[in-house]
């Protein structure tokens, strides 16, 4: 079986994995990270959205070895100890989740977007959720919440 | 997803080994259509030769009144380019727009081409722009490279390694795009170039990407949306669906170029 290695949340990670593994099943089942979600695993909810060298991608649709050397950002990388990331912080405030979900793969996705665009318009926010669906419909408040968050970042 | 012998050579030239060398082998590029089709269990190969290792297949050139850009080169790049939104805008736009973020993060332009989904919308820029397919073995035409539905004349060891895209006058893309898969129900990119204009449509016929010649001619004499508002396609050899008849696509090919045509200025 193949070898993988990556950084995943700032920690080097390794491990044997079959070749058809995904690379969301090595972060939930081999690194026991859960916060990263297992939505529709056809590659359209976005639930599953990780960092990959920065850039957000579907970790359903992205085999383990595909990443292997890269870094590797989930939910839980983002957070200092305690300290919520600012958008972690910005969700809360404004009520940008209810069931919860999808609130993993939104707010990585919305920090990639952030990353590149400090001020994002509604509009621009809206278009690049066109891949995360969240299925409470809750998004004026996930729109609120990335707003928020992207001027806090 | 069954399992698979999985590759990751460093070179054009491994990778072109590996492939002939496997007993039913398929390439993967950004993967955003091969591995949902294998976890459908769609596709079944014995190997997968990722072409993820092969820095040299990434990049954007431009030079000499042409654009090249490396085959492993995502959509997300090619959207974000300086060189190509200054040589091409019409190509970083149409870059831009293609699935969701997360997808153009992933996918390539070579994955894409190689797909050749009838539904794809760079098969259209390569026709209108006259491009031509750079591989491990020659140079094609894009009218030569798109031969079908869900094919290409690519052999089945031969890798594509860069796209070389001329830059026209003026162009634009215009699609309609399906509410939910964002995938082109009709895309038309009309070209201005050296050797003329060229109108090519994707997502609407049923053996992928053509060209509108009667648009074309009447585009040469008057570069100007009404010059196409009267030319009417044929639905004979359109796509009919549950997204769309056959009908409704030969109209919108109509109302597409129209925009097209007054995007391109």
């Amino acid at each position: 079986m193949p070898t993988v290695s990556m950084t995943v949340n700032g920690k080097s990670v390794s491990g044997e994995v079959e070749a058809r593994t995904l690379l969301v099943q090595f972060i939930r089942e081999n690194l026991g990270l859960t916060g990263t979600h297992v939505g529709c695993d056809t590659s359209q909810c976005g639930a599953c959205v990780v960092h990959v060298d920065g850039k957000s991608m579907k970790s359903c649709s992205l085999l383990a070895v595909q990443a292997d050397g890269a870094e590797v950002t989930t939910i839980e990388g983002l957070a200092n100890g305690e300290e919520l990331h600012p958008m972690q912080e910005a969700f809360r405030n404004n009520h940008g989740l209810q069931c919860g979900f999808c609130t993993p793969g939104m707010v990585m996705s919305a920090v990639d977007l952030a990353n590149n665009n400090k001020n994002p318009s509604e509009e621009e926010i809206r278009e690049w959720l066109e891949g995360n669906i969240c299925r409470c419909t809750g998004y004026h408040n996930i729109v609120k919440s990335i707003k928020e968050g992207a001027a806090n970042m | 997803m069954y399992d698979f012998n999985y590759h990751k050579p460093g070179s054009l030239a491994d990778a072109a080994s590996a492939i002939a060398g496997a007993e039913d082998g398929k390439l993967v590029a950004g993967g955003m259509t091969l591995i949902p089709t294998m976890k459908q269990r769609l596709a079944a190969p014995s190997d997968v030769v990722d072409l993820g290792g092969i820095g040299d297949l990434v990049g954007i050139t431009v030079g000499g009144g042409t654009v090249t850009i490396g085959a492993m080169t995502t959509h997300g790049a090619v959207a974000a380019s300086a060189d190509v939104k200054g040589a091409i805008p019409a190509l970083a736009e149409l870059a831009d727009n293609i699935g969701d973020p997360q997808v153009r993060n992933r996918g390539t332009i070579g994955g894409s081409i190689a797909n050749n989904d009838p539904a794809a919308d760079y098969p259209a820029a390569l026709v209108a722009l006259g491009a031509t397919v750079v591989t491990n073995k020659r140079e094609l035409s894009a009218e030569d490279f798109f031969t079908g539905l869900f094919d290409t004349a690519l052999d089945e060891d031969e890798i594509i390694s860069s796209i070389k895209f001329p830059v026209p006058e003026k162009a634009a893309y215009v699609k309609f795009a399906n509410p939910a898969s964002r995938y082109a129900m009709v895309g038309v990119f009309v070209a201005k170039g050296s050797d003329g204009v060229r109108v090519a449509v994707t997502g609407a016929g049923d053996d992928g990407v053509f060209r509108v010649t009667e648009m074309e001619s009447a585009l040469a004499g008057n570069f100007s949306p009404d010059a196409v508002s009267g030319i009417s396609v044929s639905p004979d050899g359109l796509n009919s669906d549950i997204h769309a008849s056959a009908e409704y696509r030969a109209h919108l090919i109509s109302v597409m170029a129209k925009r097209a045509v007054a995007a391109a200025g």
